[in-house]
């Protein structure tokens, strides 16, 4: 069957093939499932966050939800301005993003292009080892441990939930995807950009910053920006460490529910299925999918128009 | 292969005189070892000033081992030592006190693959001088010298912000030759630079050596013959041989004036070789 169309009528010593391929045939229908399985996996959750946001903007104006700063949807008299819990996920993004990227990218220099061989490969592990903690481990250790011991260092008043400690830790969170997708980035430059740095007169350091580092830049954002929806996205530490009473500030010694962690209290609560509240989960997913989206997107063309292609 | 070297000696047109012979690397009794295989054994060489030296042999023989010690390239490979000496002028290329960093500023290297750097070819250019710590102000008349002396500058001079990626192979490696030049080193080491190229490019290639040489002190590794016998003044024929414990060392078996090694070899090895007998 599969050799119908090649004209294999010529007996013996025909360049057609001899028999049909089945195993083949199979593998590639298999692996074909399995890359629809991720795309049916998207499009079933958009699909399934679609009809409540739309019912949850029948009852609620887009102007409430997108001006107003009072985020209060579980109470009576609920209020559904969503702001707080934006500017809370950015302010932990942020936060986490500060901590992860310089000492993630240290680290990644560092096994890329200083550690021997032999620490490289007992490192790397233990890296991606910190990658696999349950962050509601995470969350406690930032709830019992970090806590305290930043606020008796802060100089001002600091909730024992709050976004600055959540933050580090949900930093501490991304540190390794920073680390080890950069250090992949940097260890695939190819050795002669280096060898032709070194031949210059360069010293490691130089070699690693002007050289290999803008080289590596586009595999290198591609980290940040997996680590950034990561920490966009992150819930079990916030939910534990960053309290649930949002108030729209600045103030990172506040509580600071973010996006994520409202759709986890909220879920896990007893809303009737059906009910405003019930819906304010699904409009609130909606726009943290949209956010992260928008973001993976623009960064994607950044990237194109900045980076340095080595053949 | 006929029996006869069917190869043209290289006559320049004012012959130098390569008699007296002024030493800007003298090797004395070099061993180079990748941890614990001894890759070159015993080596004993002079690179003249000015000069262009050619090391050429077989395969696998060590010469980009031993390239790669004037440089002290090789120290970024872990477990590469040597014993023996070189000497750049009278200092110890090797001594305590000496900083790598600082004998690659003065000894500059060219590549068997062009390597550009991901950059604008104006950025290539000005990478040495400006990790070297050159000031501002006047880098454009240093890219420019340094591009119109590897014979590229009017081929470039209209994209200098274009990347140097989009040369071809033969203005990549000339390239990276004006990039060597640019941070002025004494001497270039040049490991198959045309090993990778078109024969128009070899042949610009060559011409330029020929023309650099008038400035700086060039070794090349070449795997080719021809080019030993068409650019170089002096050249150092390098073999591998199995020792009495069955290790397989490169080793130098001749080194003498190019003209003499094409034409009358003291060793019967570099005749066979050059006469296409072996290798
Ligand atoms: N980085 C290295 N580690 C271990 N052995 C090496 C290394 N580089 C070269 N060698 C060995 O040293 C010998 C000489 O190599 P090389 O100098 O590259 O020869 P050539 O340039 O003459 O072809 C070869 O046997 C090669 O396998
Ligand atoms: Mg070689």
């Amino acid at each position: 069957m599969a050799s119908a169309g090649r004209g294999v009528t010529a007996p013996g010593n025909s360049l057609g093939r001899s028999r049909p391929r089945y195993g083949e045939t199979a593998v590639k229908v298999l692996l074909l499932a399995a890359a629809l399985v991720s795309i049916a996996t998207t499009v079933g959750i958009v699909g399934a966050l679609i009809e409540p946001t739309i019912k949850f903007f029948g009852e609620v104006s887009v102007f409430e939800f997108f001006a107003s700063t009072d985020w209060a949807p579980l109470f009576s008299p609920p209020a559904f301005g969503v702001i707080p819990v934006v500017t809370n996920t950015l302010i932990i993004t942020l936060i986490a993003i500060l901590v992860a990227v310089p000492l993630g990218l240290a680290a990644a220099i560092y096994l890329s292009e200083y550690a021997t061989a032999r620490v490289r490969k007992a490192l790397k592990p233990i890296l991606e080892v910190l990658a696999g903690i349950p962050t509601v481990a995470l969350g406690f250790f930032a709830l019992t441990l970090v806590s305290p011991f930043v606020r008796s260092w802060w100089p001002f008043p600091m909730e024992a939930k709050n976004g600055l400690v959540a933050g580090l830790i949900v930093g501490m969170m991304i540190i390794p995807i920073v680390a080890s997708l950069s250090e992949d980035a940097m260890s695939a430059v190819p050795g002669g950009l280096r060898e032709g740095a070194y031949a210059l007169g360069s010293s490691r350091m130089i070699v690693s910053l002007r050289v290999v580092f803008p080289a590596a830049l586009s595999g290198i954002i591609a980290a940040v920006i997996l680590a950034i929806s990561r920490a966009a996205g992150e819930t079990m530490i916030v939910v534990i460490a960053a309290g649930s009473n949002p108030t729209f500030t600045v103030n990172p010694g506040k509580e600071m529910p973010t996006m994520a962690s409202f759709i986890a209290q909220a879920g896990s609560g007893d809303l009737p299925v059906g009910s405003i509240a019930y819906d304010t989960i699904f409009a609130v997913g909606s726009l943290l999918f949209a956010l992260t989206f928008a973001m993976n997107f623009i960064s994607a063309r950044f990237v194109r128009r900045f980076r340095e292609v080595y053949e | 292969m006929s029996s006869q070297p069917h190869v043209t000696i290289h006559q320049p047109e004012v012959p130098r005189n390569l008699a007296a012979l002024d030493p800007v690397f003298t090797v004395q009794g070099l061993d180079v070892f990748y941890g614990d295989y001894k890759a070159v054994r015993d080596v004993d060489l002079t690179i003249g000033r000015k000069e262009i030296t050619a090391m050429i042999g077989p395969s696998g023989c060590g010469k980009s081992t031993v390239l790669r010690c004037f440089n002290r390239m090789n120290d970024l490979i872990p477990g590469a030592r040597i014993d023996g000496k070189i000497l750049y002028h009278d200092e110890d290329l090797y001594g305590d006190h000496v900083d790598p960093i600082e004998v690659r500023r003065r000894i500059g290297m060219v590549f068997q693959k062009p390597n550009p750097f991901p950059k604008s070819i104006y950025d290539n250019i000005a990478y040495g001088p400006r990790v070297n710590g050159h000031k501002r102000g006047d880098l454009d008349s240093v890219v420019e010298r340094a591009l119109t002396q590897a014979a590229l500058w009017d081929e470039v001079k209209d994209k200098l912000k274009a990347s140097a990626l989009s040369l071809s192979g033969g203005q990549q490696q000339r390239l990276c030759i004006a990039r060597a030049i640019a941070v002025q080193p004494e001497v270039i080491l040049m490991d198959e630079p045309c090993s990778a190229l078109d024969p128009i490019a070899t042949t610009k290639i060559e011409d330029l050596m020929q023309e650099l040489a008038k400035d700086y002190t060039i070794v090349i590794v070449t795997h080719n013959m021809q080019q030993a016998a068409r650019v170089s003044d002096r050249t150092a024929f390098f073999t591998a041989e199995v020792d009495e414990a069955g290790v397989r060392h490169g080793r130098l078996v001749e080194f003498d004036e190019t003209n003499r090694i094409f034409t009358n070899p003291a060793d019967k090895r570099t005749e066979d070789y050059i006469t296409g007998r072996f290798g």
